[in-house]
């Protein structure tokens, strides 16, 4: 390898760990042009250029990376824009270790690191927001070609209507939620990914001519009947939101949360700026929080920010089967946050008042390598102990949002209650009804959301013209 | 925006309002419920759907002033607009013929009972309605429910009016001598859970609607959880009505209090807010 490349990434700027644990501002301050220009030069222009391969939307990598370091920055945002609709998103939240820097040749190198992609996506997309000039929106004129309803506004429906708008679809993106975004408006924290981000990322969508109509839950306000019948196809990406609890004694007590109900006090709702908004939180001093993935270290790292003394990540498994991004362990690390492996919650303790007051817990071992692949945790008898806590938030998986599966029964399930669909076309049981994202998949990533979104919106524009020429020749 | 159309005080600290919502109007159904965010800053709230209007594309609901939140609202004005109103949401009530049947209410319960009363009602059941209140002003609807009701009966903690007594005194009268087929009970929780414990005691099966915190009202937070027959279930899209006798009031109780001192904080800041602004 040249000796000229260096072999860390060119270090990046970030909020230091004792003062964002107070604070719910962005803990990554982003690359300045020059340092962004040095990583990019790390960039070995590789002629197979394998993180494309690794990326779920084939970003050109090697391209946009090329114009930035040569500073063409319209240029490589241009090259961004044609593969995803949300790359300031993505640059911030891709789990890029297992995805396009995962496979980075510079990476293989012994004791390289990969190039920092996502950090380099973030930055173009950043430098184009703040450099004033709004993207020029490329309505089209004439007669649309159909009309698309696409339901739920996370990272599958508005990267669907963002593609079909571009093809000349009018598009209409129905959010039950006051606000549209998904899980990036109220799920992941703000000190991740900012909201003005979000929402800056959504106008653009709506700057092609998608319309957005939030607090409306199809299946209720208005059924999916009526929606079959306005439009030429329907994209369902209502995503997978619905809380699982383990079940233990003591769920109800006070003090117990689901993550989704934390978070989305948190994020949605701005209870960590009670009570200048309306939506109260429980400042907790002594927090457990378990599970291991995203979600688990956005649930910690909130409680800590709204002023926990003492925040306890419980995960049955060991650190290395944990499926959260490695950027937000060693951030939660370096916050403070306890990890304890190997153990897993069998009961919420409580008071008199019924606020719990600790945690009973069990020790785990590793046996044999269960479905997933990874070892099963099976729990050592006699081995439970207490962990106070005034608080407990069960971070440990969600299920399909069921509103309008309830109201839908014509539409196939599988045995996990997710939506049946092709695996290329997101065609469903139902024709003219096509779904993509977790409501398919179960809880994934927002870029594999993404791209179903972009293949689906490929496959209804194919089903609408298919349909209109049989109707013309007819 | 949902604008409101028609506002009324019709009980001390109770309003009654309609407010535009067309596509709620032209899907909801008896017993089921949405969630308000009044202002861009407010907090999500649930509150039943009293009644809706088709042709005028609108909803009623009825209220009472607790918190913040239906503080702030009382304080609107026709011509005002609510930032968000989502639904319908929640199972709609069993509509069919039972045979006789027994509607409880107390306090803004009874608005979410009337429209259960009318289509009961409207499909062929004999209508008992029984309407509590600690005086004879608290107790709202009467005209509106003695419509769609073969016998009304009201009680008052104070005696003001009808029997003295609570909603189970006028339950045992309803019930005296004749079989019920299914009961009804909304209003305060700890009305209810008696309510339940009678209706047990004199084998008739009962629904309750449920009213636990909620936020999102979609089934996305889990927040809403009750406890019913010893499983978890959540209130805002298995319920808001359960069986009264499987109901675990304890917990219900219990979670009702969990943000009692932020709820004290929010309210006391908004009044001091209001006070300095006269
Ligand atoms: C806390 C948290 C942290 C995460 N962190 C990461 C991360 O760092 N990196 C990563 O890649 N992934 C992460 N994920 C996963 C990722 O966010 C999801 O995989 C992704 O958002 C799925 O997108 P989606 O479009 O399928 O659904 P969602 O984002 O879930 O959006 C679905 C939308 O549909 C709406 N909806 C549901 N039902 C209806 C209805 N009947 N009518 C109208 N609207 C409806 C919902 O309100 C919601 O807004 C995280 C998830 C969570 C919860
Ligand atoms: C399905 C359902 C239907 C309801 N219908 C009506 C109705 O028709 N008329 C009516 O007057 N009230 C109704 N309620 C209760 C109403 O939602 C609460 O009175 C309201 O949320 C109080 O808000 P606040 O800010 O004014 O008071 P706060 O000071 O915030 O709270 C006062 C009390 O109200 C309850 N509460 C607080 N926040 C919520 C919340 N987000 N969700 C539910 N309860 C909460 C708690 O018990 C709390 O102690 C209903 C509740 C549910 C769950
Ligand atoms: S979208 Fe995600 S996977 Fe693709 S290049 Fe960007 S960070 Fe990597
Ligand atoms: S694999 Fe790495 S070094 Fe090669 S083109 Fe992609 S980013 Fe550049
Ligand atoms: S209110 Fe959130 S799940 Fe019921």
């Amino acid at each position: 390898m040249s000796p000229k490349v260096r072999q860390k990434k060119v270090p990046i700027a970030e909020q230091k760990p004792e003062e964002r644990i107070r604070n719910f501002d962005e803990v990554c301050l982003g690359y300045t042009m020059e340092e962004a220009i040095e990583e990019g030069m790390r960039c070995l222009q590789c002629k197979n250029a394998p993180c494309v391969a690794g990326c779920p939307v084939t970003i050109d990598i090697p391209g946009f990376i090329k114009a930035l370091r040569e500073g063409n920055i319209d240029e490589s945002w241009k090259i961004l824009k044609n593969a995803t609709n949300l790359p300031a998103v993505c640059g911030r939240v891709c789990p890029q270790e297992t995805q396009c820097e995962g496979v980075c040749t510079l990476g293989r190198g012994k004791d390289f690191e990969p190039v920092a992609i996502g950090k380099l996506e973030r930055f173009v997309a950043d430098w184009k927001a703040s450099s004033g000039d709004a993207p020029a929106p490329a309505v089209r004129r004439g007669e649309p070609k159909g009309k698309v309803a696409i339901v739920g506004s996370g990272p599958a429906g508005l990267t669907a209507a963002g593609d079909l708008a571009k093809m000349g679809y009018r598009v209409k993106v129905y959010e039950a939620l006051h606000e549209p975004g998904g899980v990036l408006m109220y799920g992941i924290p703000e000190f991740r990914l900012p909201k003005t981000i979000v929402r800056r990322e959504i106008e653009n969508i709506k700057l092609l001519g998608v319309e957005v109509e939030v607090d409306t839950a199809v299946g209720r306000s208005v059924t999916i009947e009526e929606l079959r019948s306005e439009y030429d196809a329907v994209f369902i990406g209502t995503g997978a939101g619905t809380p699982r609890f383990i079940g233990i004694p003591g769920t109800t007590l006070n003090g117990v949360y689901s993550a989704s109900e934390f978070l989305t006090r948190v994020n949605l709702m701005h209870a960590y700026r009670f009570p200048e908004y309306d939506t109260p939180i429980k400042r907790l001093k002594n927090v457990v929080v378990v599970g291991g993935g995203n979600v688990a270290m956005d649930a910690a790292r909130s409680a800590l920010r709204l002023g926990a003394e003492r925040v306890t990540v419980a995960y049955r498994r060991t650190q290395a089967e944990m499926p959260a991004r490695v950027e937000e362990y060693h951030h939660a690390v370096e916050e403070g946050i306890e990890f304890r492996w190997l153990t897993n919650p069998v009961e919420y303790v409580g008071d008199e008042r019924g606020w719990v007051k600790a945690v009973r817990c069990i020790r785990m071992e590793l046996g044999e390598p269960d479905e997933s692949g990874r070892r099963r945790p099976i729990p050592v008898q006699g081995s439970e102990f207490l962990l106070e806590a005034d608080g407990a938030i069960e971070a440990i998986g969600q299920g399909s949002n069921k509103v309008l599966l309830d109201a839908f029964p014509e539409l196939k399930l599988n045995r996990h209650g997710y939506i049946v669909a092709d695996p290329e076309t997101g065609a469903t049981s139902v024709e003219g009804v096509f779904a993509g994202g977790d409501i398919v998949t179960g809880a994934a990533t927002v870029i594999l959301a993404m791209g179903a979104g972009k293949n689906v919106a490929k496959a209804i524009d194919e089903y609408i013209s298919a349909k209109r020429l049989r109707a013309a020749s007819r | 925006m949902h604008t409101i159309l028609e506002k009324k005080l019709i009980a001390p600290n109770e309003y009654d309002m309609w407010v535009e919502a067309p596509k709620v109007a032209s899907h909801a159904k008896p017993g089921q419920f949405v969630v308000v965010r009044p202002t861009s800053k407010g907090e999500r709230i649930p509150l039943t759907i009293a009644d809706y209007d088709l042709k005028r594309g609108s909803i009623r609901f009825i209220f009472q002033a607790v918190g913040k939140t239906t503080h702030q609202m009382a304080r609107f004005e026709v011509g005002d607009s609510l930032s968000d109103v989502l639904g319908p949401l929640g199972r709609p009530s069993e509509i069919k013929k039972w045979g006789t049947v027994m509607l409880v209410g107390g306090g803004v319960g009874i608005a979410a009972l009337f429209p259960i009363l009318r289509e009961l009602k409207r499909v062929g059941n004999y209508t008992i309605t029984v309407l509590g209140g600690r005086s004879s002003e608290l107790v709202i609807m009467k005209d509106e429910c003695r419509r769609y009701s073969d016998e009304l009966i009201i009680t008052t903690d104070d005696g003001s009016e009808g029997i003295k007594g609570v909603v189970t005194e006028g339950m045992k009268v309803a019930s005296e001598g004749r079989k019920i087929n299914q009961a009804w009970a909304i209003g305060p929780t700890i009305m209810m859970k008696f309510a339940s414990l009678a209706a047990k005691e004199m084998g008739i099966p009962i629904w309750v609607s449920l009213n636990p915190i909620m936020v999102d009202g979609t089934g996305m937070c889990g927040g809403c959880r009750v406890e019913v027959g010893g499983e978890v279930r959540f209130a805002c899209v298995d319920g808001p009505e359960f069986d009264g006798w499987a109901v675990n009031w304890d917990v219900l109780m219990r979670r009702l209090q969990q943000y009692k001192d932020e709820e004290k904080l929010s309210l006391e800041q908004y009044m001091a807010e209001v006070e300095s602004a006269l």
